[in-house]
């Protein structure tokens, strides 16, 4: 049987349109592609275009490596020295307390836990990751400031150097970002965890070590580079975080001691952008070019492990 | 000694599981206890006006649904698109690499500097000033990484056997992908997406100066649209506004709501995976 004149043109006329069809496609999906890519060019460009004027205004030294911070004062100065310190300080402390919680609570959820309680523990943990920051802020606020309150009352009794914050203060933001953080860490490290290969857990425990000895001294040195990635990640969290610290940390700017009010690099901005105006608003700019560039380093480190990981692969 | 090493460590560990299992449910009882009982048909039903002296939250409902629905128009076909070209059409390489640098990159971006670069791009040099759409906009490159890494993930699952089936029967690339792809992988890109609804819901700091703070219903029909242009705070926004302007009260409510949408996205992850492990 053969095809007449018409339906040959018919059938080209169809294999055309679905090859146009097709080009179509693979050209919308690739230009979709590059959306992160121009994302991340915009924002990088727009934190420099916005951040610089402000340093070359009141000159490098005087905005990074001063601490007076009076942006509406008759003569404005612009130190934002103790406001990076709190951001480091405060993110450091956080690792510190969240980590090692983090940790164990990852080894309880892979190594140790019978199926029906790794069962339970498990989506809280989810769930804890799923609450909005604004209500860890809420709860910090209720719970946390009241009773550091007390404790700075009966700790500075009778001190006439210290201002009193009504326990709004660094301790209370560390405390909050700890538990923000927690998620992330216990997740990431118990994949890692997950990960090692059980020849290396059933050799050691056929040498003699006893189950809590192979997990401390085989399991997690093994898991060490997702457990880095775990710390670097809830860096990057700690060190953005910015509402619901901002309820708890009493915004003065301070050195970052423990029951002092204290400013970071994001409260600073969420409490100062609506009404900042002029140089002072290009300083806020500033402030956030700092906090995109620790971002940044943190993201290499992370690219680093995951790379340093590939090949060892 | 060892013995007691062994079981003070194995104490630790388990002190530390309770711990977290019992910060969630101190946390959800206390806002449960402290918020339902601001909860009310009024509350959810009413716009706040010191005039009828009425104290609700509908209009943060509604540009709360705006928020997502718009930001999910934005990001859903940006981030199922681009997972299609990384796992189907690219060739690995320097390309592919700085696709997945940059959205790695994006999702490490805090939400405050979004923000920022939301206030200042979508805000002030496409003149969208502050709107839902300015936040809409920004939330959309937040929550794209998300989308994108869940598509992925769920098209690498797919069986490499589908593919070359539909192939070899005479299918072009992208009606295979349209008609086998997407469907199998369609459980992995809801989860995605529901991810994303979480972190919409949630989100405050990207959307203070970007989306503003205004809490009223749209009047006339009309305006329905137009309120796409006009400032809109969502309730995780006029929760911390509350909390700042010490009104603890509604902000108990705002987050008993706010906890219980986000136990149902929970509750729907949980029925997907399910549904995963049939697969």
């Amino acid at each position: 049987m053969c095809l007449t004149d018409n339906a040959v043109k018919d059938r080209n006329n169809r294999m055309r349109r679905v090859r146009a069809v097709e080009k179509a496609a693979e050209m919308i999906v690739s230009l979709c592609a590059f959306t992160a890519v121009a994302a991340v060019v915009f924002i990088t460009l727009y934190m420099i275009a916005n951040g610089i004027p402000a340093i070359l205004q009141v000159g490098c030294k005087d905005i990074l490596f001063s601490a007076a911070w009076k942006p509406t004062a008759q003569e404005p100065s612009f130190g934002i020295f103790y406001i990076i310190l709190t951001s480091i300080v405060g993110t450091f402390l956080a690792i510190l307390i969240s980590v090692p919680l983090g940790l164990l609570t990852a080894v309880f959820l892979s190594e140790v836990a019978p199926k029906w309680l790794a069962a339970m523990v498990r989506p809280a943990v989810e769930l804890l990751a799923g609450i909005p920051s604004v209500i860890y802020g809420m709860l910090g606020m209720m719970v946390l400031n009241p009773v550091m309150y007390r404790l700075e009352q009966r700790i500075f009794a009778g001190s006439r150097m210290h201002q009193f914050t009504g326990g709004a203060n660094l301790l209370t933001a560390v405390l909050v970002l700890a538990v923000m953080i927690l998620p992330t860490v216990i997740n990431i490290s118990e994949v890692s965890i997950r990960a090692v290969p059980p020849e290396l857990k059933v050799s050691s425990l056929a040498l003699g070590a006893s189950p809590v000895q192979t997990i401390f001294r085989v399991t997690l040195p093994a898991a060490r580079s997702g457990i880095l990635t775990a710390v670097v990640l809830g860096v990057g969290r700690a060190i953005g975080e910015a509402v619901a610290i901002s309820l708890v940390s009493g915004n003065s700017v301070n050195l970052p001691l423990p029951f002092l009010s204290v400013r970071f690099l994001t409260t600073a901005i969420v409490s100062e952008m609506g009404y900042a105006e002029g140089l002072h608003r290009q300083v806020l700019f500033t402030i956030g070019l700092v906090l995109f560039g620790f971002i940044m380093v943190t993201n290499l480190i992370l690219n680093g492990i995951l790379r340093g990981e590939r090949k060892a692969r | 000694m060892r013995r007691l090493k062994d079981d003070m460590l194995l104490c630790l560990i388990y002190l530390a599981a309770f711990g977290a299992e019992f910060l969630l449910i101190g946390i959800l009882g206390y806002v449960f206890v402290k918020g339902f009982p601001q909860v009310s048909w009024h509350f959810l039903t009413t716009v706040t006006s010191v005039l009828q002296g009425t104290t609700g939250i509908a209009g943060n409902i509604v540009n709360t649904l705006y928020m997502v629905i718009l930001t999910l128009l934005i990001a859903v076909p940006l981030g199922i698109g681009s997972a299609i070209y990384l796992n189907e059409y690219a060739r690995p390489g320097k390309v592919v690499g700085l696709i997945v640098f940059t959205t790695e990159t994006l999702s490490g971006i805090p939400s405050i500097l979004f923000g920022l670069f939301g206030m200042v791009f979508f805000g002030t040099a496409l003149g969208f000033g502050y709107s839902i759409l300015t936040g809409a906009f920004t939330l959309a490159l937040m929550v794209l990484p998300l989308i994108t890494r869940n598509t992925q993930e769920a098209l690498k699952m797919v069986p490499e056997a589908y593919r070359s089936g539909a192939l070899s029967m005479g299918a072009g690339r992208w009606h295979m992908i349209r008609t086998i792809l997407l469907p199998a992988a369609m459980p992995g890109i809801l989860t995605g997406i529901l991810l994303s609804v979480g972190r919409i819901l949630g989100e405050s700091a990207a959307l203070l100066f970007t989306a503003g703070s205004g809490y009223f219903l749209p009047g006339s029909p009309g305006r329905w649209v137009r309120k796409l242009f006009a400032s809109g705070g969502t309730l995780s926004v006029q929760l911390y506004l509350s909390m700042s302007k010490a009104q603890y009260s509604v902000a108990f409510g705002i987050a008993a709501v706010l906890l219980c949408m986000v136990l149902g996205i929970n509750l729907l992850l949980r029925i997907l995976a399910k549904k995963w492990d049939v697969l």
